[in-house]
């Protein structure tokens, strides 16, 4: 997706795809418009990042925040497995990844 | 297409990648443990499950044993390097996305030299690195129904997060070209030295097996001359090293095959199949993958200072090369002896034995025979058979002290590892012991010369081939546990006779 604005009919079907999310062609034609408001609203802020102004992943000027490399406690699979739609051997149970290719 | 054929018309060019998890105590961004054989879903906290709310914090060691493996590969160390989210749909991540590294990681442009032995003597080629990154491992999924155990036609799957989040170090190569018909034993070679620098750093126990060192191998032939490269096919699971030369070699004559066709290479990701050395299709990639990478924002960017990682670069130790050369000179060892030794996998183990006194010429000698041979025999690893370094130096000191004779010491190597129990106790169970002691020789040399009068009086007149008969008579009455050249020398000397 570049930075400008907008954005087009076919980038939104293909993040659908990739987002495994199905969508109708009149919500795509919908989500297009709304994104491309969006988008447009967001690439303000293009107009301030000068070349002066590094790029930032975090809004907070901080680096190196680390842990020691110890052990703490674990939940238990019980725990671990209790919010989980199915479960089968103390394993979480999913739906069919890949269909026959 | 034969293989020599091939390599005639075609030039092959490889990718490594190498994935290795690293030796820490916990996972990568929580405390969660990594032990390996857990029981499924014991070792996971809301961080690896991807719980809303929670927070990963990075594991400074994590941090450090990558240091140590990209100044090992004698790569730079980015001064400021990020973490991203390569977000995908496939449950073993739970959170949908693995946290890695994407266009700042960590280690940058390396090389790794390598003496590769060939049919044709030793040839030296160098790997570049294009990068070593941070990332973590996945889950372990199990396919369930459907016929085979794999991904395709599986009804559904069942997932064990303990692996998920544990820290893994992916090392990428530039693209590897000008090594011909070599292209297989290079690979090799590379993943090998590589598996042997990350295991004296100490940062993994790089045990291909289980999956904690993993080689996906690209590889695409491109007509002899041609500059552009051909279409690539990716092969993973290639879990031994001999399955990395085997994969290579094999990928190179299915391309072949289908170029000579007139048929075009498919960009895929493809498996390896340890039983037959033949790949299978997995996904397609022809529709390139669209990961879309961005930077993690629960995590600060590592910017690790010049003194920490001169002081990672200060306590590396010694390469594993140069440790072969320092030991094929400290134990003058010939060169084809100190390859079969590092083919086999035996320098830890014969060094070890050294280490614990043993005369290394002996103790290299009785592993790289009598062992190997019974390790083969039994079709297992050295490593598996129940004998350690401190019973082959016990036996070289009992041969060396005239304890016990070659023969016998056979028989305790194989006692040992029959788990009888270390040398003195199988030397006691069976019975064995070199009868040395001067004494009890000469009464049993004195009994066979009274029972063979006639053969004793022929060696006193100087017929000393009748010697024979006497010296088996003796070994008889010791139940063979005499050292036959003492028996004869004391039996000359009895009889009068010059050795």
């Amino acid at each position: 997706m570049s930075s400008a604005a907008g954005i087009s009919r076919a980038e939104v079907a293909n993040l659908a795809r990739l987002a495994r999310i199905e969508m109708s062609d009149i919500e795509l034609d919908h989500l297009a418009s709304e994104l491309g408001i969006i988008l447009n609203a967001v690439a303000k802020v293009s107009e301030v990042a000068t070349a002066d102004i590094e790029p930032t992943s975090h809004p907070l000027a901080m680096v190196n925040v680390f842990r020691k490399d110890e052990i703490r406690p674990s939940l238990t699979a019980q725990e671990a497995l209790s919010g989980a739609p199915a479960q089968e051997e103390s394993r979480f149970k999913v739906p069919q990844i890949l269909g026959d290719e | 297409m034969k293989y020599d054929a091939l390599i005639e018309k075609y030039e092959p060019v490889l990718g490594l990648e190498v994935h290795v998890e690293l030796g820490t105590e916990s996972k990568m961004f929580c405390g969660c443990a990594t032990v390996f054989g857990a029981e499924p879903n014991t070792q996971t906290c809301p961080v690896c499950l991807g719980l809303p709310g929670s927070l990963p914090v990075v594991n400074e060691k994590a941090v450090e044993y990558t240091i140590a493996i990209g100044l090992a590969l004698n790569c730079a160390i980015a001064p400021y390097s990020r973490f991203a989210r390569k977000n995908y749909f496939y449950p073993d991540m739970p959170k949908n996305f693995q946290t890695s590294q994407y266009d700042e990681p960590i280690c940058i442009n390396g090389y790794l030299d390598l003496d590769v032995e060939t049919e044709d003597g030793i040839k030296n080629f160098r790997v570049e690195i294009e990068r070593v990154h941070m990332e973590e491992d996945t889950g372990k999924s199990l396919h369930m129904g459907g016929d085979t155990g794999r991904i395709h036609g599986a009804d559904y799957s069942l997932l064990d997060y303990n692996r998920a989040g544990i820290p893994l170090v992916e090392i990428v190569t530039k693209i590897v070209e000008g090594t011909g018909k070599y292209a297989p034993l290079v690979a090799k070679a590379y993943v090998k030295e590589l598996r042997d620098i990350l295991r004296g750093l100490g940062v993994s126990d790089v045990k291909m097996e289980q999956g904690s060192l993993r080689c996906d191998a690209n590889v695409s032939l491109r007509l002899i001359g041609e500059k552009k490269l051909g279409t690539r096919s990716e092969t993973k699971n290639v879990n031994s090293l001999r399955s990395v030369e085997r994969a290579i070699r094999g990928e190179m004559i299915r391309h072949s095959i289908l170029l000579e066709k007139g048929e075009k290479v498919k960009q895929e990701t493809r498996h390896f199949q340890e039983d037959t050395g033949e790949t299978i299709a997995g996904r397609s990639k022809e529709e390139a993958e669209d990961y879309r990478y961005f930077p993690e924002p629960d995590l600060v960017p590592v910017a690790p200072s010049l003194e920490w990682i001169e002081s990672i670069g200060q306590s590396l130790g010694e390469r594993p090369s140069d440790r072969r050369k320092r030991l094929q000179s400290a134990w003058s060892v010939p060169d084809k002896e100190m390859a079969a030794m590092v083919n086999a996998d035996l320098l830890d183990t014969v060094e070890a034995s050294v280490l614990l006194g043993a005369d290394p010429t002996k103790a290299r000698s009785w592993w790289l025979g009598e062992i190997s041979r019974i390790a083969n025999e039994k079709a297992v690893a050295i490593s598996q058979l129940a004998i350690t370094p401190g019973d082959v130096a016990k036996i070289v000191a009992l041969v060396g002290a005239g304890e016990l004779t070659d023969k016998l010491a056979r028989a305790v190597i194989e006692g040992v590892i029959a788990g009888e129990g270390d040398p003195e106790t199988v030397i006691e169970k069976r019975g064995f012991k070199v009868v040395s002691d001067d004494g009890a020789l000469i009464a049993a040399i004195e009994k066979a010369v009274a029972a063979l009068p006639d053969v004793a009086e022929k060696v006193r007149s100087g017929h000393i081939p009748a010697a024979g008969a006497l010296i088996g008579a003796v070994m008889k009455d010791t139940k063979g546990q005499a050292d036959a050249a003492k028996v004869r020398s004391l039996l000359l000397q009895h009889l009068g006779q010059p050795e």
